[in-house]
């Protein structure tokens, strides 16, 4: 075909009467007792489609068909680890044992998944080299609210509630904003410039009245944290406890373990490292990892081995309490075991290595032309800036957008925060040399074009099917939902 | 970029009037031009009392949120109501009808603390080179 | 190898050639040694996919398998068919493997999808505007919470109804655990299974931020929204709804125009499978005047240089990577795929499917009560109810534990564990999934208990 169709909303589709998916009636209505009148719906549900299947069907595939996706091309986002996501694990979280299982059957009836949770926590145990893991937490954001209130939790149990947390200004948002729910309030730690934490400057600024240094090692710019023992020591020191981030797993896997490092609790980021897709937003998974000493504050319900039968401790006195309906996205933990059984340890550890060669490829590749902040060993993924085409008056934002043109996405634009106008890359290691190369390419031509042609940068994309789009005019007039004509309601 | 000279400035890029007995505010030139579109403005109540150097609303572009400091303490008299509708106004005319708050200065002294038009140039220009 | 890292010797060669470095190990060289000696990740080697593909089926095995089980358990996730195309849809890898849509001019089918999901949220919850989804119905309603007390700082005491779902009143507890100010009161229920207004007239103060009731609530019973939230606006306060199973809202009226200032809801019941609780998706609906308050991502309508419509994320300021920590809540997500799950769903059911599943499920979940009343079987909780009701059964858990062993009977969910005041409660769920046959097993178990129960113990 080679031409993306228009489409307009599913609400501008369609004809009075038409129903895509009959529902036959079972019995009389009438022979049940209606509620009441001051309860029933007070409209017809007009508004709402009426379309057939087929209508459903090519309405979605033509949807379909304007989006990238990691299926397509390479996402070369920072700190968003986008692998390939494995068809396979598709197929095994639809079985219909798994699928559908109704959460609250007796734990009897649902041994095969819980052996899997109890394998999937196992497995998140040796990676981190802590002691407990728990898996409601349904994205990384939930997992960090969870790790803070674990914090929390530990501190008021052991007599100083403390104020405090701090946080590096690399970090990422949901670190503070995530401490601000837990009552904390933040103070910057800054970096040194080589763009890493010291010690000396943690030691500082720690007293008995901060709880907790939220970390995220590599940092949010791709830098092992060499200190890390250190900076871990000096917050242990004044009876603080250390939170890693863990977005940036998939640099670390054979190469240090966070429990190793002197952390104390962290989240995986199960559709970063562990290849849950994206979703075009979600779901995602944020398991949270503690040690010992923050096992009794964990949220119910808990999984517990009893001989040869696993089920779900419902109480337990300190936890700080329940944080999803059931048991979390366990559709995602699935999937996640999926990947995780697939490729066993060595292959785990194989990725990593993998994704650091990537990354430091392209670093090696576009280092010069693209001006690179720190000369401090990338791992699995590299920052540069927008620096050197400041004369031409091409940003980081339009270098991401003529990216589009040549049919890649953008790598992560204006994170973090500490460089101005960052261009953040993660291949990570399921990319070919190849694409790589390809990305490479793209990313020269461009930077000459900023050079020689920048009215071309600057104005682009050109080449997608929308130019670029008016989020001023989103912001300022905000329209956020279809509405029904006036007349379509009266005619009820 | 505009610096007009009858308005005292403050470090944190506001612009103070003073005009009968009140003080009119909004954000400058150089500060519009750093946020980009302004996509939205919140204000504080009229009436409310404000402390020099306090925090007194929040303006939003796309991609960024600022702080709005108070110049001098005081009073709430009136905010710009029309900025609700037509955040645009603090690009298009940000010292005329991109005004946000007026206020009654609680001492006549605190005005006098602030940068000139001069000295905000300076200012900006060493920001600039930053 | 596993297969899913493309290189072979002669690429990384080739690469650690480009780098300028001998090995893959320089490359970790400046990481401590001491990290470095303990980090092998202790875990089996890796298998095919064949072998991962028997592995997962075992276990799969080893939970109830849907044919041979019956199950009437509803209690917060609902047994509902869904539709063959919504997986086809889902399976779409632009849609599946697609990132945040964070540059919209590649982003247009995932934006317009949520545009539209925003949409169905609205109507049918009646309310203005909705975001494009919270986790799950449980935490959604501690973000309207949350929410609450944004629009509202000056008060602090939440009322929440005991017949909220206990899993949702718990989530809510654990949220506003690390915040200062806030007091949980619990508003009891009558006879009847509905809030007790009166109690809530009597409690409401000049400290109280916000009313939450389950509708349809944790007994599958309508309470009276209208009159609640009459009540909650004459004290100064917000009323909130929360909805486990928002089928019923194509036949209920709508928590919009019952006078709800926020209605949050768990979206599985439109084309999620059960998947033993999750992923799910939460619905988030407001009014216009409160949008800036309202957390989460939310879809607009722009147009491009060329003026064609399109849709952007949009109020993107009231979030964390903004705010930092004065976003309006921490969450960085909405919940993807499965609102495209609930769209899919609901374009396809539409306006009139929508009102005949959930007419079939009032009257499937109406016969089965009389005809369990007719039994003999006593119910509970008298007030108007959409597909969940509850009996009471003498001795109700043993006979529930023994359906469970001898007939892989599920009688619904066992009240008792989580309302001690109700040990021998039966909480019963019926679909457009039971057939006769699974209503007449069910009918005839509750029907005669007692005989039952004392020769299984005798």
């Amino acid at each position: 075909m080679g031409k993306l169709l228009d489409e307009p909303l599913i609400f501008e589709r369609g004809s009075r009467g038409r129903a895509g998916w009959p529902i036959p009636q079972a019995m009389d209505p009438a022979s049940v007792e209606p509620l009441p009148a001051e309860l029933r719906r007070e409209d017809d549900l007009s508004g709402l489609p009426e379309v057939s299947e087929l209508e459903v069907l090519r309405h979605y595939l033509r949807l379909s068909q304007w989006n990238y996706s990691a299926a397509t091309a390479m996402y070369p986002l920072g700190s968003c680890t986008m692998k390939y996501n494995p068809v396979v694990n598709e197929a095994v979280v639809r079985l219909p044992g798994f699928a559908r299982l109704h959460p609250l059957v007796p734990d009897v009836l649902a041994q095969g998944t819980l052996e899997l949770l109890a394998a999937l926590e196992t497995a998140l145990k040796a990676v981190s080299g802590l002691d407990h893991i728990a898996l409601q937490p349904a994205a990384g954001a939930q997992g960090e609210l969870l790790g803070m209130l674990l914090v929390r939790a530990y501190h008021i149990d052991h007599g100083n509630a403390r104020k405090r947390v701090l946080i590096p200004a690399s970090a990422h948002g949901t670190n503070p904003a995530s401490s601000a729910l837990c009552g904390y309030t933040v103070t910057e730690v800054p970096m040194n410039a080589r763009g890493l934490l010291e010690a000396e400057a943690v030691a500082n600024l720690m007293t008995d009245d901060v709880a907790a240094l939220m970390v995220t090692n590599p940092s949010t710019l791709g830098l092992f944290e060499e200190e890390i023992e250190k900076v871990a020591a000096a917050v242990h020191a004044k009876g603080g406890l250390v939170y890693m981030d863990g977005a940036n797993m998939n640099a670390l896997m054979g190469v240090a373990r966070p429990g190793d490092m002197g952390v104390d609790v962290m989240q995986f980021n199960l559709h970063k490292t562990f290849s849950t897709p994206h979703g075009g937003g979600g779901p995602g998974a944020g398991p949270v990892a503690v040690r010992q000493s923050l096992a009794e504050y964990l949220p119910v319900p808990r999984l517990m081995r009893f001989g040869d039968r696993l089920a779900w401790e419902e109480e337990a006195p300190k936890s700080v309490g329940r944080l999803h309906g059931f048991y979390g996205n366990v559709g995602i933990l699935v999937r996640a075991y999926a990947y995780i059984a697939r490729l066993g340890g060595p292959g785990l550890e194989e990725a990593t290595r993998l994704a650091l060669l990537n990354a430091n490829y392209l670093r090696a590749r576009l280092r010069g032309t693209y001006h690179l902040p720190f000369e401090t060993p990338s791992m699995h993924e590299c920052v540069f800036s927008d620096r050197n085409f400041q004369d031409h008056h091409v940003t980081t934002l339009d270098i991401a957008k003529r990216l589009l043109d040549y049919g890649f996405y953008a790598p992560t634009i204006y994170f973090p925060l500490v460089v101005k106008g960052a261009l953040m890359i993660e291949p990570t290691e399921t990319e070919s040399r190849e694409t790589l190369d390809e990305f490479v390419e793209a990313l020269l031509r461009i930077a000459e074009e900023a050079r020689t042609d920048p009215d071309k940068v600057c104005n682009a994309p050109h080449e997608t099917r929308w130019t670029r789009l008016d989020e001023t005019r989103a912001a300022r007039r905000p329209v956020l939902r279809w509405r029904p004509k006036p007349a379509d309601r009266q005619e009820n | 970029m505009q610096f007009p000279a009858d308005l005292r400035y403050t470090k944190e890029h506001e612009w103070l009037r003073l005009q009968g007995g009140e003080a009119v505010v909004g954000i400058t030139d150089f500060a519009q031009d750093a946020l980009g579109d302004v996509v939205f403005v919140e204000l504080p109540a009229v009436g409310t009392v404000l402390t020099q150097g306090q925090t007194f609303g929040v303006v939003e572009s796309n991609k960024t949120v600022s702080d709005l400091f108070a110049p001098v303490s005081g009073k709430v008299l009136a905010v710009n109501q029309a900025l609700r509708d037509e955040p645009e106004a603090v690009n298009q005319d940000p010292y005329g009808a991109g005004w946000m708050v007026k206020i009654a200065p609680a001492s006549a002294s605190d005005a006098g603390g602030l940068l000139d038009a001069a000295a905000y140039q300076a200012f900006v220009a060493a920001e600039k080179a930053k | 190898m596993s297969g899913y890292s493309p290189h072979t010797p002669a690429d990384i060669a080739a690469m650690l050639a480009a780098i300028g470095i001998r090995s893959l190990d320089d490359l970790v060289a400046h990481v401590p040694a001491n990290l470095r000696a303990k980090a092998t990740v202790d875990l089996p080697a890796g298998l095919t996919e064949p072998e991962l593909r028997a592995r997962l089926s075992a276990l799969a095995e080893r939970n109830l398998a849907p044919d041979l089980g019956v199950v009437f358990l509803g209690a917060g996730a609902y047994p509902h068919h869904t539709p063959t195309l919504v997986d086809q849809i889902l399976l779409r890898s632009e849609f599946a493997t697609a990132y945040t849509p964070y540059q919209p001019e590649v982003s247009q089918g995932t934006l317009q999808a949520v545009f539209e999901f925003q949409t169905f949220v609205a109507l049918l919850t009646g309310l203005e505007v909705a975001n494009a989804s919270m986790y799950d119905g449980a935490s959604a309603t501690a973000e309207a919470v949350l929410m609450a007390r944004r629009l509202l700082p000056d008060r602090g005491t939440v009322w929440l109804s005991r017949a909220l779902h206990p899993h949702y009143r718990a989530v809510v507890a654990t949220y506003v655990r690390g915040l200062p100010g806030i007091t949980l009161r619990e508003l009891p229920f009558g006879a009847d299974g509905r809030s007790d207004l009166s109690a809530l007239r009597a409690g409401l103060g000049s400290d109280a931020l916000c009313v939450v009731l389950g509708y349809p609530n944790v007994f599958g019973v309508l309470d009276d929204v209208a009159g609640a939230a009459a009540l909650a606006h004459d004290a100064g306060a917000l009323a909130i709804t929360a909805t486990t199973e928002p089928l019923a809202f194509a036949l209920a009226r709508s928590p919009g125009a019952s006078g709800v200032d926020i209605a949050v809801a768990d979206g599985q019941s439109f084309g999620l499978p059960l998947g033993y609780g999750g992923p799910s998706v939460g619905l988030f609906a407001v009014q216009e005047r409160h949008v800036r308050a309202m957390p989460g991502r939310v879809v607009g309508e722009t147009a491009d240089t060329n003026g064609r419509r399109g849709y952007v994320l949009t109020l993107a300021t009231r979030e964390q990577h903004i705010r930092r920590e004065r976003a309006t809540s921490n969450i960085c997500t909405n919940q993807g795929l499965c609102t495209l799950a609930v769209t899919t769903y609901l374009s396809l059911l539409g306006r009139h499917g929508l009102r005949q599943l959930a007419e079939v499920n009032y009257a499937a979940a109406h016969a089965t009560a009389t005809r369990l009343q007719a039994a003999g079987v006593e119910r509970l909780m008298t007030g108007p109810f959409f597909n969940e009701f509850v009996v009471r059964v003498p001795d109700a858990v043993a006979r529930w534990e023994q359906l469970v062993q001898e007939e892989r009977l599920v009688a619904g969910f066992p009240l008792g564990r989580w309302y001690p005041e109700l040990p021998d409660a039966l909480l019963l769920c019926v679909t457009e999934t039971h057939g006769p046959a699974e209503i007449d097993r069910l009918v005839g178990a509750l029907a005669s208990p007692a005989r039952s129960a004392r020769a299984a113990r005798g």
